[in-house]
């Protein structure tokens, strides 16, 4: 994982560049993409499992993933789900709507040391969005004869399941991709069950696997369990995990676990014993 | 201690009397000065112009959950511990502007806080909250993105410390290597080296040991109207800080504290201290390095909104809000993040220790509770004090 970049030399940490929608798609009833171009100055481009901070001017402040890997456009692009007053201001803002945007923060997925195994990324819910951005590189690679990228997406239901444009395209890439929901309704013909159920059938080589874990935390252990058990090296997991964050610089003090500032440290960081502890035990 | 010639070469003498010049010549560079004054029963850092507004005689009592003062009669201008305000205040304001967002054509005219400062001396700091404002130094300013007005209120300060005579109950300064005595960081540092004569005394007897610990300081120094010091200047002051250094009680060792700290998250003490503890963030307040800070809107019907930044606390249940609800839903989870991360997690993040040994937490604590020691008994280094649970 690669540390994050200081800020531009000159710009006050806590102010936000000023950033219009551009483009807006719902994904599922609370899930919504928005594209964001700038006004005038733009943030530096984010590595896929970065995050930015995204003002929505009058309401608040939030830490939001960055949802595709950078590209020639100058964009960036979030997949924000609707569960508080800022979130619900950023999935109802519309094109043309202002939108504030910092960063980009933290460390990211470290997709640059990935691609020559195997890669098994495995998302809950929201927690698709922040690997997406690294999903498209892994599967751009893997057309080019890089190495197997396996997804495992598990959702709470079929209506659930969101970035279904990109599960097309990584799909089409070459990427094996396997989707399970929590319970369905009668004449679903997909998986119903648990995503660490999928694991087993995914047919990765574990010894030469990395995975890309992000999701509830509940999810995020019982999925490294599962690749544990499976004979993934604990070392070559590496997971994205969640704090509150008022700042994304270190500065604010909100984002703590145990010896860790995530905003800092993480969100994504190698899973170790010490991890395994601080989640089940430091915070309780 | 054995006196080294150049602590005498830099060492000079002012009289009490004298103590005016030194405001004049804060003013006369453009500084605002705070020092000692009494409000509401309390030592605060005020504004002040001149040595009449320090509270002569005045001398605290402090005690877990409890803070008094007394007018002693004695004439002595420095003769108390520590307040509830400390330096951190200047760096990091309780409330500041991070910007102002007006309407402006269908978009939004964004214009960020001023981030300059204006100049701002402190008179009477202890040595203690200096080496706090270096821990908080390294957390605001030391990293990748440093903090653009701290950092230029930092610079715009200056620190005229106060070595300790008369430390309070609460002090365990000599425990952390805070104080009594200071070697770096301020501009200026005094002692009160002698008590102030009795009436029909002399009252020249009553005289300041000053040192410049900065260049500034050394410029401030030199337009002060003092005197040589001697030999037996040296020694009063080594005698004073002796008897201070053995008045403060000795807490146990932080890093075996820390260490024990860590190997101890499960222990049922937390839960016990969680039954005295209100959760109501006064530790977190009167800290000189607690730095959570949280982000707030306010707009109003013309549309124009500011953007805030305030003093948080991780007492608050909301200071660990997720969509999933607050992290941190006990309060013997609220404590434990309070205790591991000051005096254990902070070394890690920071490379120094969150605590300096202030005991301002103990004594604001409403219930008297004694961070060092509930740490030492839940680390097994040490018996835990019981007392303040009314």
């Amino acid at each position: 994982m690669t540390n994050a970049s200081s800020a531009p030399a000159g710009t006050p940490v806590l102010v936000p560049l000023a950033y219009r929608v551009v483009a807006r798609r719902h994904e599922t009833a609370d899930v919504t993409t928005l594209r964001l171009s700038p006004v005038a100055d733009a943030v530096a481009p984010g590595r896929p499992g970065q995050f930015n901070m995204l003002s929505a001017f009058g309401v608040g402040e939030a830490a939001i993933s960055l949802s595709a890997a950078p590209d020639a456009t100058g964009e960036v692009q979030h997949t924000i789900r609707d569960v508080g007053p800022v979130s619900h201001a950023l999935c109802t803002s519309a094109p043309g709507d202002l939108v504030g945007v910092r960063g980009p923060f933290g460390t990211d997925w470290g997709v640059d040391d990935l691609g020559y195994g195997d890669t098994v990324v495995v998302a809950g819910g929201i927690g698709l969005a922040p690997l997406a951005g690294a999903i498209d590189v892994l599967a751009e690679r893997r057309r080019y004869g890089g190495g197997r990228v396996f997804v495992a997406v598990g959702a709470r239901n079929p209506d659930q399941v969101m970035l279904r444009a990109e599960l097309g395209r990584w799909l089409a890439a070459g990427v094996r991709v396997r989707v399970t929901v929590d319970a369905a309704p009668a004449g679903f013909t997909g998986g119903v069950g648990l995503v660490t159920q999928l694991l087993p059938g995914l047919g990765f080589d574990p010894a030469r696997t990395t995975a890309l874990v992000c999701g509830p935390e509940v999810m995020i252990r019982f999925s490294v369990r599962a690749l544990v058990d499976l004979g993934v090296p604990p070392g070559a997991v590496r997971v994205s995990l969640e704090r509150n964050m008022q700042c994304g610089t270190a500065l604010c003090g909100h984002c703590q676990l145990g010896p860790l500032l995530l905003c800092r440290d993480g969100p994504v960081v190698t899973w170790n014993d010490e991890l395994a502890t601080l989640l089940t035990e430091n915070e309780r | 201690m054995r006196l080294d010639p150049p602590f005498l070469a830099s060492a000079r003498v002012l009289a009490a009397g004298e103590l005016d010049t030194l405001f004049a010549a804060l003013a006369a560079r453009g500084y605002e000065t705070l020092a000692p004054g009494v409000r509401d029963g309390v030592i605060r850092l005020v504004p002040a112009s001149g040595a009449a507004e320090l509270p002569a005689g005045m001398h605290d009592r402090q005690a877990p959950g409890s803070y008094a003062l007394e007018d002693g009669g004695d004439g002595e201008l420095f003769g108390y511990a520590v307040g509830p305000d400390s330096l951190k205040g200047q760096l990091l304001p309780p409330h500041q502007s991070v910007l102002r967002a007006t309407p402006d054509e269908g978009g939004l005219r964004i214009e960020p806080a001023p981030t300059e400062a204006a100049r701002v001396a402190v008179v009477g700091a202890r040595p203690c909250e200096v080496a706090a404002t270096t821990v908080l130094e390294r957390v605001l300013i030391g990293g990748a993105y440093p903090d653009p007005g701290a950092a230029a209120r930092r610079k715009a300060l200056f620190v005229v410390a106060l070595e300790c005579r008369r430390p309070a109950t609460t002090c365990r300064c000599t425990s952390f290597g805070t104080g009594p005595g200071l070697e770096h960081g301020a501009d200026l540092v005094m002692i009160e080296l002698d008590p102030p004569p009795k009436r029909g005394g002399d009252p020249g007897a009553h005289r300041f040991l000053v040192r410049a610990q900065s260049p500034a300081g050394a410029e401030v120094l030199a337009a002060l109207p003092t005197s040589e010091a001697t030999r037996r200047d040296a020694d009063r002051r080594r005698d004073a800080l002796g008897a201070a250094t053995r008045a403060i009680a000795a807490s146990s060792n932080p890093e075996v504290v820390a260490r024990g700290l860590l190997g101890h998250i499960e222990a049922p003490g937390w839960e016990e201290i969680a039954s005295r503890c209100l959760s109501c963030g006064n530790c977190t307040m009167v800290c000189p390095t607690c730095f959570c800070t949280e982000v707030r809107d306010r707009s109003d019907l013309s549309g124009t909104l500011e953007r805030e930044r305030r003093w948080s606390s991780c007492f608050e249940v909301g200071h660990s809000l997720l969509t999933s609800g607050p992290v941190r839903r006990s309060v013997a989870a609220r404590y434990r993040q309070w205790a591991t991360h000051k005096l254990a997690t902070w070394q890690t993040q920071f490379g120094t220790t969150g605590c300096v040994g202030c005991g301002r937490c103990v004594t604001w604590c409403p219930v008297g509770i004694d961070l060092g020691a509930e740490a030492a008994a839940l680390a097994g280094t040490g018996a835990a004090s019981r007392r303040g649970t009314t």
